[in-house]
């Protein structure tokens, strides 16, 4: 191990291993972010919803969106797998259907960053409570 | 790759006690089975708070809070929740008043109105790797004071800061660190006081176990203060866990270059070391402490002189409770005039507190100064054990007081607990319901103090006795009127005259029992009644005819043959035999034995 010789030492080393614990500082605060849940039953995963999720972990941090990316059940709409629910903050939830990893990357660049809106959105037909 | 999900569980002593290092191994057993080792991180982390219901395990990013976990839950929580994204619905802690299971801890009463600051890693971060500390700040208040603050500021940040001794005196910390500051010698020590010796306190333990790295932070960011090179940490050596992860702690700041020589490239330097302490009471005391640290008995000597100016091996030291260090980092990156708008006019900041007793979360808890008794007993602690009244509480452990019901609604700080006859002490909290006496209460606290008393000085060895005995015979029920007043004398001779904190706070229990539950002292003296059902010797055991069956177990199990009756006809109790050592009422199925 190299010793932390200056204030500069341990800035570099506090970049380097703030990912370790990024995904629990951001889950502390999840109110203020946004969140994204992936469909992720046997129907979603058999539809490539593994490589989405993980598509949107990679490129949020590239595209320095801070977000949380959580897994969730089946949501119903299995026509449209992979399906993806995205809450903003204070906003309603939508639900975007048909999410393969290029629509993902199309709704990072459109709805995540400029709030635009992308085709195949469903529209959320059921009360939770 | 980073991990998608992080599965954080208790690596507390509490917790560990419940086998959470076997749910961790099976955790990653399964995660294995799966293959997704690299996608989900089991993590070990210090102490949650919410012991009433562990071991706990937290899922992240949804912050899924599962309670009660067993090693065999471990392939449920990784099928259901980690592959299909469902919550293990029988795990998830039920809200003990609404009856619903809450998913999430942000919505458990037990954290909504808790701040962390010294316990802000504390169930967060793995304690046994140093680069998770990092990540969250560690060290950078150190680097801050050594390379762009010069001591007498750090100094007088603390000042402002407004930070009290969290062990239980409250005498503000800055003020201490100057006195030390002030004395020249050749060598000066900085000292952690981890001898936490108060009946049922334990946030000194989690602390150490759930983020080492603070405490060593901050007593190098004192020794830096006060121009000591040397820490000692002394710990009792029945905090095994404690010992294990300092010691891990320590040894990770000496490769990263935290410790050790020239640190952050400066001339300062600065190493600890542990020395064990074997859990007296007294040695909680700083004097008996340093006594005990140089391999002397633990016994207190008078102040002046103080540690300041004549500690371990006649140098100036500087002797810290745990849970005051652990606030340090924090004041330095965060600035005192954040920390000095938290909290009362004259305590500031926040204070940790063990819940114990007849409360439904029994736990550990952190709250800004100026929360009331009932927003900790009720809304975070959960309300008394099954429906029962509120009766007292009892804080500053074995040299405080009880509280009761007219308390409720007084903000919690040092001076507004000491003005209603109690003190802040380490933070040791425990509730009573109506089934507690309070006289056995008082009893309990005095044969502590008794068995804890090192003898030197003669009122605390002789006259705690005497309480103790006086007590003794109240519940027994010869107790005379005369006693009562013996009883509160005593008490006031031992608190003028006893040499150390020890003798000068034992009687608190007695005294402030009698304060406020004069009533049931007279009931034991007068009526020779215990109103809580609790003194045995003032009890009458008495067998319902209505309820029993003639079975006979009563009588085999009765070791002074004084239950007597026909076979299937009921039974009578010879109250001149009975030694009312309750194993009749133990044995019988039918509840048909009672004390009246």
């Amino acid at each position: 191990m190299e010793k932390i010789k200056s204030l500069a030492d341990l800035k570099r080393i506090k970049e380097n291993v703030q990912t370790k614990i990024d995904l629990r500082e951001k889950s502390e605060q999840v109110e203020n972010l946004i969140q994204i849940k992936v469909a992720m039953a046997t129907c979603g995963i058999a539809a490539g919803s593994k490589d989405t999720m993980n598509y949107f972990i990679e490129n949020l941090e590239k595209n320095g969106i801070a977000a949380v990316v959580t897994q969730t059940g089946c949501m119903g709409y299995c026509y449209a797998e992979p399906t993806v629910e995205i809450t903003k903050p204070g906003k309603d939830p939508i639900v975007f259907g048909h999410v393969t990893t290029e629509r993902a990357e199309e709704i990072i660049q459109k709805y995540l960053k400029n709030d635009e809106l992308v085709a195949d959105i469903i529209p959320v037909n059921f009360e939770t409570i | 790759m980073s991990y998608k999900m992080h599965i954080l569980v208790c690596g507390g002593t509490g917790c560990r006690a419940s086998a959470s290092h076997q749910i961790i191994t099976r955790l990653e057993e399964c995660l294995k089975e799966k293959n997704l080792e690299d996608e989900v991180q089991v993590i070990a982390t210090g102490c949650f708070g919410f012991c009433e219901k562990g071991p706990i395990v937290k899922v992240m990013p949804d912050n899924t809070f599962y309670v009660q976990v067993k090693p065999d839950d471990a392939e449920e929580i990784v099928n259901e929740h980690v592959i299909k994204g469902r919550k293990v619905e029988r795990l998830l802690y039920k809200d003990p008043e609404k009856k619903e299971a809450v998913s999430d801890s942000k919505h458990m009463g037990f954290y909504k109105k808790q701040l962390r600051i010294a316990l802000r890693n504390c169930g967060f971060i793995d304690p046994e790797n140093i680069e998770e500390y990092i990540a969250r700040e560690g060290y950078s208040a150190l680097a801050k004071c050594i390379t762009k603050m010069k001591p007498e500021e750090v100094i007088n940040e603390i000042k402002l800061s407004g930070l009290r001794g969290r062990g239980g005196g409250g005498f503000p910390t800055g003020l201490k660190w100057e006195f030390a500051s002030k004395y020249q010698a050749d060598q000066k020590y900085v000292v952690c006081n981890a001898d936490e010796g108060d009946p049922g306190a334990f946030m000194d333990r989690s602390i150490m176990e759930g983020d080492p790295h603070s405490v060593i932070e901050a007593m190098a960011i004192c020794g830096y203060s006060i121009g000591a090179t040397k820490g000692l940490v002394y710990i009792r050596a029945e905090y095994p866990l404690a010992i294990q992860r300092l010691k891990t702690a320590i040894h990770q700041a000496e490769e990263f270059g935290l410790l050790g020589e020239n640190i952050f490239g400066s001339n300062f330097s600065f190493n600890i070391e542990l020395r064990y302490g074997a859990g007296a009471f007294v040695c909680g005391e700083e004097t008996a402490l340093i006594h005990s640290m140089e391999g002397h008995r633990g016994e207190p000597t008078m102040k002046p002189p103080f540690p300041a100016e004549s500690g371990y091996l006649n140098r100036p030291t500087n002797v810290n409770n745990v849970e005051t260090l652990a606030n340090i980092p924090a004041i330095i990156i965060k600035g005192a005039n954040w920390f000095n708008k938290i909290g009362t006019e004259r305590s500031k900041g926040t204070k940790v507190f063990a819940l114990a007793g007849k409360i439904n979360n029994v736990g550990l808890i952190e709250v800004p100064m100026g929360t009331t008794l009932r927003e900790v007993i009720y809304e975070i602690g959960g309300g008394i054990k099954n429906g029962k009244k509120f009766k007292a509480v009892q804080t500053g452990g074995p040299s405080g007081g009880c509280l009761t019901e007219k308390h409720l609604d007084v903000p919690i700080d040092f001076d507004n607990l000491l003005a209603s006859g109690s003190m802040m002490g380490s933070g040791g909290m425990i509730v009573m319901d109506e089934d507690d006496c309070m006289v056995s209460v008082a009893k309990f606290y005095l044969e502590f103090t008794v068995e804890e008393s090192c003898g030197k000085c003669t009122p605390c060895r002789i006259g705690n006795k005497r309480l103790h005995e006086t007590l003794d015979k109240i519940t027994q029920g010869k107790g005379t009127m005369e006693d009562l007043e013996t009883l509160k004398n005593l008490s006031r001779v031992i608190k003028d005259t006893a040499l150390c904190g020890l003798g000068q706070t034992s009687p608190n229990p007695v005294l402030s029992t009698i304060d406020n539950f004069y009533d049931e002292y007279l009931a034991h003296i007068k009526d020779k009644k215990c109103p809580a059902g609790q003194c045995k010797a003032l009890l009458m055991f008495h067998i319902d005819p209505e309820l029993c069956i003639g079975c006979g177990l009563c009588a085999r199990n009765c070791p002074v043959d004084a239950i007597v009756g026909e076979r299937k006809e009921p039974h009578f109790i010879n109250t001149a035999k009975c030694i009312k050592c309750g194993a009749c009422m133990e044995k019988c199925k039918f509840k048909a034995v009672s004390t009246r």
